[in-house]
């Protein structure tokens, strides 16, 4: 299916905040004009590279619907969310249970900056770089047991602070989870800022998974508890639309959704769609990690 | 003024200004390139929504005329039927275009294969066939009975549209059901006082509507 890959973007890409403003007024001038609705196919060249989203898309069209599901709600309705001081428990088989601020969970391990394209299930697309730390750095911080086989993020469940929790469009609290071995690969990512800046809070603040080569969905935000786990949880999509959405996730154009393609994505502030990539590009890195595995049956 | 001169000189235009109010919007955000953070989109739902309202407002011209004892108000129903059936061509070419660049193989295989394009493919069919057929000559070579039943498929594409919308939706399918509402009201209230009617006169009552 993939006969040539493109470029991919570097692992660590360590980019000043004045090349971001420059490029977003690149994109902004150069982005969406009626150059390309005339144009086909100088549209689709544009589609070949991979050019970081802008910080006010990356923080304005988000999916978290615990803060409505209009993409704009969430930078509109996340602003009170209190973040600071932030608790997290870690619980299963694991030695460092308990909870435990944020901050100490965090402390020496250190910060990568991460720049990745990152794949909704509804096909659209970014390129997002993010700040954070290695997930398997924490993993191993923790000191997990030889029983856990698999690792869950809950959400923070708090009507108050997230009105879309009084909807019933999802099971609350919103819950994804990883294979051990997924969650420990160098790709896996707890991200805790975003071009530089603190995460913001339609973002997932003050921490969230980030794993580039899955769905969007599979990137729990917010965080408040971390399970070890021997047997597979249920995750939150994947009870609401069993059908739909699976437990791995992963970005892979030759298994549609069953009500759309995932052959191509759209770009945002691109016209015309791109090819997906298998792994949403990161094949190379992670394909091994499924080897044998019947990725139609197990999406 | 008389009642239809009230509708000529003033809805009409109004209509007019309303239907591509919309339209005027998305060629200005085209024009100064903000359309948010997903262009295709936008014009995907605004020309989508547009349709299905100007649709719904066709649709409540006839109980409204007969609530209000204004007759004339019928000449409204015919711009407004060709504002939404163009709204939703537009809605078509946009997806045609952007989403398969207009690939006649890909855009089949998208309607066989997903239940909701095929909906939404069967509605803008419907109106297509409404809107050909809505010029006065037309009405006088099928004949008042026969264009009558025939326009009534309008409802068919109406349903057809709201399934289309409460499929499409990922989860969330509040919008949808509202727009749904408003349609099971729409044809309540053409469906109760045709009973009351084809009661009263022994269904001789072939009024055209
Ligand atoms: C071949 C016919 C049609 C196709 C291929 C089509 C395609 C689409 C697509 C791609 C979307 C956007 C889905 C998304 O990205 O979320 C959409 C949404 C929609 N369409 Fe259509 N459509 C068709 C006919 C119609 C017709 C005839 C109407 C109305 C008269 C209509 C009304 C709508 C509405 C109301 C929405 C939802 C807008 C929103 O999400 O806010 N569609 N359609």
């Amino acid at each position: 299916m993939l006969i040539r890959r493109p470029p991919d973007i570097p692992a660590s890409e360590i980019t000043g905040e004045s090349l971001y403003q420059n490029r977003r007024a690149w994109l902004s001038t150069a982005g969406v004009t009626l150059a390309g609705l005339a144009l086909p196919a100088r549209a689709r060249a544009w589609g070949g590279d991979d050019k970081l989203t802008p910080y006010d898309v990356v923080t304005t069209y988000n999916n978290y619907d615990e803060f409505g599901t209009g993409k704009d709600e969430p930078a509109k309705h996340a602003g009170g969310l209190k973040t600071k001081p932030w608790m997290v428990t870690v619980e299963g088989d694991v030695k460092k249970k308990g909870s435990i601020y944020l901050d100490d969970l965090l402390k020496g391990i250190p910060l990568v900056d991460r720049t990745y394209r990152m794949r909704c299930v509804e096909a659209w697309s970014m390129v997002i770089p993010w700040n954070g730390i290695m997930l398997g750095d924490l993993i191993r911080k923790l000191e997990p047991g030889t029983k856990a086989k698999y690792v869950e993020f809950t959400t923070l469940l708090d009507p108050k602070q997230m009105p879309g929790q009084e909807s019933g469009v999802l099971g609350w609290p919103y819950v994804e989870a990883l294979r051990i071995d997924e969650a420990m690969h160098p790709l896996a990512l707890l991200t805790t800022g975003v071009y530089g800046k603190p995460l913001p809070n339609q973002n997932g603040a003050p921490i969230r998974l980030t794993v580039p080569w899955k769905y969007g969905f599979k990137g729990g935000k917010s965080i408040v508890r971390i399970r070890f786990l021997e047997t597979q949880p249920r995750t939150t999509w994947n009870i609401a639309a069993p059908q739909e959405y699976g437990f791995l996730g992963n970005v892979n154009p030759n298994v549609s959704h069953p009500r759309w393609t995932q052959k191509e994505e759209r770009r945002l502030g691109e016209f015309f769609k791109r090819p997906t990539l298998m792994f949403n590009g990161y094949a190379d890195q992670v394909g091994q990690l499924y080897t044998g595995l019947d990725l139609k049956a197990n999406f | 003024m008389t009642d239809g001169q009230v509708v000529r000189k003033i809805l009409k235009p109004l209509v007019w200004i309303g239907c591509l109010a919309p339209a005027a919007w998305l060629v200005r955000g085209i024009v100064i390139g903000d359309l948010g953070a997903d262009p295709v989109k936008t014009l995907t739902h605004t020309t989508g929504l547009s349709a299905l309202t100007i649709l719904l407002v066709t649709l409540g011209v006839t109980p409204v005329r007969r609530l209000l004892s204004r007759p004339s108000l019928v000449l409204l129903r015919r711009p407004l039927g060709l504002f939404a059936w163009s709204y939703a061509v537009v809605h078509f070419l946009i997806y045609a275009v952007f989403d398969h660049r207009l690939s006649v193989p890909e855009i089949s295989e998208d309607v066989a294969k997903h239940p909701w394009v095929l909906v939404g493919f069967s509605a803008l069919l419907l109106l297509t066939t409404l809107a050909v057929t809505s010029p006065a000559a037309a009405i006088r070579r099928l004949g008042a009975r026969r264009w009558n039943r025939l326009h009534r498929l309008v409802y068919l594409a109406a349903t057809l549209v709201i399934l289309h919308f409460l499929w499409l939706v990922k989860r969330d399918v509040t919008e949808p059901v509202r727009y749904g509402v408003i349609l099971g009201v729409l044809l309540l209230a053409r469906a109760i006082p045709a009973l009351v009617r084809s009661r009263r006169a022994g269904g001789a009552a072939a009024e055209a509507s």
